[in-house]
């Protein structure tokens, strides 16, 4: 038995019934990681010594029966914009390529109150911007199913360390798909929790009013199970919702008959891959005849979407990163003639291109004079998008779509065409600029062999009904136990 | 032309620190003075990740000092961000409120000399302070001090109505008390709790459009913004009545020069880029809570200065002085509990402590001692036990060391001297050395008998009790 090939709730099971300990799950997962990180380049930092000392120090205290926990002594791979104190936070930037956090993120308490072990801080696009790891500072990742195409991004560390067994599930973050982009050209489970759910504080702020942290998984169950962690209010975070924790897990199993999912037809219209497309009729029809009612409806104010959610990003961006500036933090440089110039030298030598692209747009968008006619404008379209999201779950409890217009590209393939980078965010933006829950599932593969992805969109603190939805087909496709990744060159 | 031909007109934008106990967006200490940053948290340092919390206290400070000054409160407001950047402000953005303030349209009433004037309060809005930058002795470069990040600050915009620098000192006296009064502000000039940028412009009298106006920031006493705005009178009248034009642009006032500098180069016109804090949810504030802090208001000055008038029977400039200052006002009120001497209280802060306060620049804050001590003080004198030239000298110590005034008479050996024998043997001593003033005052002169008690007292030190000296002194005049 491969153990790196389970789930986490076949872990807990495991570990319940004395068939597994702590220290020879984490030891698998260490192994994994020696084995694949050369190809796969998923993590940023590696914390294999001081995941198998923790190891040891928890399988001793539960032997003492010193703690007890469903979580304890589970590894897990995180983020790494998500501040962990005492250990490198770099957001896959040169900025803060020594940076240490001086605190936790709320998520961090969280996973370190279940007694969880870390085993590493994932890759990404520098700052969360971009959609194919290959912004980061350091590497690119690959993904696992074909080494020379790209693993999505913007948490593509993340998505391919689950996909390639290096966790078994990771934390990661969604600005505008970050999480369900890479979730589905890796084939996992990603979860973009509605906008307030997870606290903030302690994500390295790239959109303020767009960023949510959320799980990426092996299966359903195990996004739910993640998603009961990491939920519930933050008094840090005055965005975070005051809504009273619930079991996620509960009504996975619920009976989807007579629900109602709308299909909006603009996300199968022109730019969607053909082979995508079909596996989403195959996806719809496997929900009729599991008792779903599926209805084709249009959702028009989506074809704004893309270009309200660039200029909202962009704008926030612009002024949360202006934080970065080498006084007291990050990359400074050795020498400079004066303040303006270690401004200049810091941040022109600290942040890549596409960072420094969306600095100077969003800087753009809020300058006097064209305030109005972008930002302004775009906070108005937003409210629209909201409502006319609104008016679908008068209808349906369920939106579904693609995940993403292909399946992952080339790695190179992009990069130096960020319209069309751009392009690839257009299923997944609309669901932060409206505060959605959304999670991608895998539904198919096409002829090469790539998985293809499902989102699933559902209203406000709907989490539960999503979930419901997604296990009801997984359970009946089983995708899990027809396609592996094969690590094709 | 001359400066009568023209009309001045100067808006202000005055900054109080709020005087809560913790920053506005997190929860650490505002204490003034502490080693440098030892007040601070990953918050207030603008650690990546971190997001700022509004203190609640902020805004209903923000909104008494509103309802003190007969705003509208707004029921829907919100936080901006202001993007620039600059070593005091961590996050590259200080949050500060922009279209929606917490209040607006209010006024105050000032007393000048010609008559009550009514200045119109433009909004107040809530903001966080910076940190500071201190100039490194040893290294060169300068060093940043985070304690002050996140101070809550209310910025208060006046309407240009005022038109000379009295009315501005005047307007900055009274916004002054008003905080004090209402305890959201220390206003402790010297610490920068209480600061004003001035702008000023002047036109030809007559003329419709505003003139030019310049900007002097963060001016924090009432003698160099007094100074400043005189000499920026005349520096642009000079400069329009010479054919030039008066530049818009940032100013530095030079204490020691008593000129203004330019400070900023002017093709950096800045642009703060403000939006809303996504960060932060919405403030909205309900009737009732408006309501609740209306009717929890303290004693304005105006209200208090009504009381003076009647209660007391004080003179309307005196009470205009004492209530000019809640420390003033409050120690006033407290000396007379302690010793039931209003006339007396009042004389002491009107005209001895005013004058030690105007002489050493002091605010009435930094009064060392205690209304107990004054009051004391006063009943010392009532009692006789020392006189009032006596008590001078003890109020000079109360500011310069300040402990019980029994202490200090008896430490100083001030004790009047009541006994009837020492006194009569001072007058024989005086008078044997003056036979010219005695014929003098038999002559008719009655000056002679002032010139032999002040004699009396120099001999004693002061210390003769001066009532019965005059009174031994007629009576010995008389043999």
């Amino acid at each position: 038995m491969d153990i790196t090939e389970l789930t986490v709730h076949e872990l807990q099971e495991k570990l319940k019934n004395k068939e597994l300990t702590i220290k020879e799950i984490t030891k698998a997962y260490i192994d994994k990681i020696d084995e694949k990180e050369k190809d796969i380049q998923a993590f940023v930092t590696i914390l294999s010594k001081e995941a198998e000392k923790e190891a040891e120090e928890l399988q001793d205290k539960i032997e003492k029966g010193e703690i007890e926990g469903d979580f304890a002594g589970i590894p897990i791979g995180i983020k790494d914009n998500i501040c962990t104190k005492g250990i490198k936070t770099t957001c896959s930037s040169k900025m803060l390529e020594n940076f240490i956090s001086p605190y936790n993120a709320t998520v961090m308490e969280k996973i370190n109150s279940e007694n969880m072990i870390n085993l590493g801080k994932l890759n990404m696009d520098e700052f969360a911007m971009g959609g194919s790891t290959e912004y980061s500072y350091f590497k690119k990742t690959k993904n696992p199913w074909n080494l020379n195409k790209v693993p999505g991004g913007s948490s593509g560390g993340s998505a391919a360390a689950v996909a390639a067994n290096m966790v078994p599930w990771a934390l990661g973050s969604d600005t505008g798909g970050s999480i369900r982009q890479p979730a589905s050209f890796c084939g996992v489970v990603g979860l973009k929790p509605t906008y307030g759910l997870v606290s903030r504080y302690g994500l390295v702020a790239f959109a303020s009013s767009l960023d949510q942290i959320g799980p990426i998984t092996k299966d359903v169950r195990d996004s739910a199970m993640l998603l009961n962690i990491i939920t519930g209010h933050d008094p840090k975070d005055t965005t975070s919702s005051d809504k009273e924790k619930i079991d996620y897990t509960k009504c996975l199993e619920k009976d989807i008959k007579g629900l109602k999912i709308g299909v909006p037809k603009e996300f199968f219209g022109e730019g969607i891959n053909e082979e995508v497309k079909e596996s989403l009729q195959k996806a719809i029809k496997v929900y009729k005849e599991l008792g779903a009612e599926v209805e084709e409806f249009s959702l028009d104010i989506a074809k704004y979407a893309l270009a309200t959610y660039y200029i909202i990003a962009c704008a926030e961006a612009s002024s949360n990163l202006g934080r970065f500036d080498g006084i007291r933090y990050g990359y400074r440089p050795k020498e400079y003639k004066d303040l303006k110039e270690l401004y200049k030298k810091s941040r022109s030598e600290g942040f890549g291109p596409e960072v420094k692209r969306r600095i100077i747009l969003g800087t753009y968008v809020l300058s006097s004079g064209y305030y109005d006619a972008y930002y302004k404008k775009a906070q108005q379209v937003r409210t629209l998008v909201m409502s006319e999201f609104n008016k679908g779950f008068e209808k349906y409890d369920v939106i579904l779509t693609p995940t993403s217009p292909t399946v992952a590209f080339d790695i190179g393939s992009k990069t130096n065409n960020p319209l069309e980078m751009y392009l690839a965010d257009i299923c997944t933006v609309s669901v932060n600029i409206a505060g959605l829950p959304g999670i991608s599932i895998p539904c198919g593969v096409d002829k090469q062999g790539m998985p293809i992805g499902m989102q699933l969109i559902g209203n406000k603190f709907r989490e539960e009904t999503i979930l419901n939805v997604a296990y009801k087909y997984e359970q009946s496709t089983k995708f899990r136990e027809k396609y592996r990744p094969e690590f094709k060159l | 032309m001359s400066s009568e031909d023209y009309e001045v007109i100067i808006g202000l934008e005055v900054h109080a620190e709020l005087s809560t106990k913790t920053k506005i967006f997190c929860s650490c200490p505002t204490t003034f003075g502490a080693e440098p940053n030892t007040q601070v948290c990953p918050v207030c340092m603008a650690m990546p990740g971190t997001l700022p919390v509004l203190n609640e206290k902020v805004v209903e400070y923000a909104v008494k000092a509103g309802l003190a000054t007969n705003c509208e409160i707004s029921r829907n407001s919100k936080n901006d961000r202001k993007n620039y950047f600059y070593p005091d402000t961590p996050r590259a953005y200080q949050i500060s409120q922009y279209d929606k303030p917490l209040c607006e349209h209010g006024f105050i009433e000032i007393e000048t000399s010609n008559g009550k004037k009514k200045i119109r309060i433009t909004r107040i809005h809530i903001e966080d302070d910076a940190g500071k930058l201190n100039h490194d002795e040893l290294g060169g470069g300068s060093l940043v001090d985070l304690n002050r990040a996140g101070v809550p600050l209310i910025e208060i915009v006046s309407e240009p109505d005022l038109r000379d620098a009295e009315e501005v000192e005047q307007y900055l006296r009274k916004l002054k008390s008003i905080l004090e009064y209402i305890e959201v502000s220390d206003c402790k000039m010297q610490e920068g709790s209480y600061r004003a940028d001035v702008n000023v412009s002047v036109r030809k009298k007559g003329d419709e459009k505003l003139g030019t106006r310049t900007e002097m920031k963060n001016m924090n006493s009432f003698r160099s913004i007094t100074r400043a705005i005189e000499y920026e009178i005349n520096r642009q009248i000079d400069v329009i009545e010479d054919g030039g034009k008066v530049e818009q642009e940032t100013l530095r006032w030079d204490d020691v020069s008593g000129k203004t500098f330019s400070m900023r180069d002017k093709e950096d016109a800045q642009d703060y880029r403000y939006f809303p804090d996504p960060d932060l949810v919405a403030i909205k504030l309900s009737d009732e809570y408006i309501e609740n802090i209306k009717n929890n208001l303290p004693e304005l000055p105006e209200s208090r200065k009504q009381r003076y008038l009647e209660q007391y029977n004080l003179s309307e400039k005196d009470a205009n002085i004492i209530t000019s200052s809640k420390y003033l006002s409050d120690l006033f009120e407290k000396a007379i509990e302690v010793c039931h001497n209003p006339k007396a209280v009042n004389n002491w802060i009107i005209s001895d402590i005013s004058r030690i306060l105007n002489e050493t620049e002091m605010d009435p804050i930094e009064i060392p001692f205690d209304a107990h001590q004054l009051g004391n003080l006063v009943i010392l004198i009532d009692k006789g036990t020392i006189s009032s030239s006596i008590g001078k000298k003890v109020l000079v110590e109360l500011f310069e060391n300040p402990r019980e005034p029994e202490e200090i008479i008896k430490e100083k050996g001030w004790i009047q001297i009541s006994e009837e024998g020492a006194i009569k043997e001072v007058v024989l001593k005086v008078l044997e050395a003056n036979p010219q003033s005695i014929t003098d005052y038999k002559n008719g002169k009655d000056r002679a008998l002032g010139f032999l008690v002040g004699q009396a007292m120099k001999e004693t030190k002061g210390k003769a009790n001066p009532q019965m000296l005059n009174k031994m002194f007629l009576e010995e005049l008389a043999k």
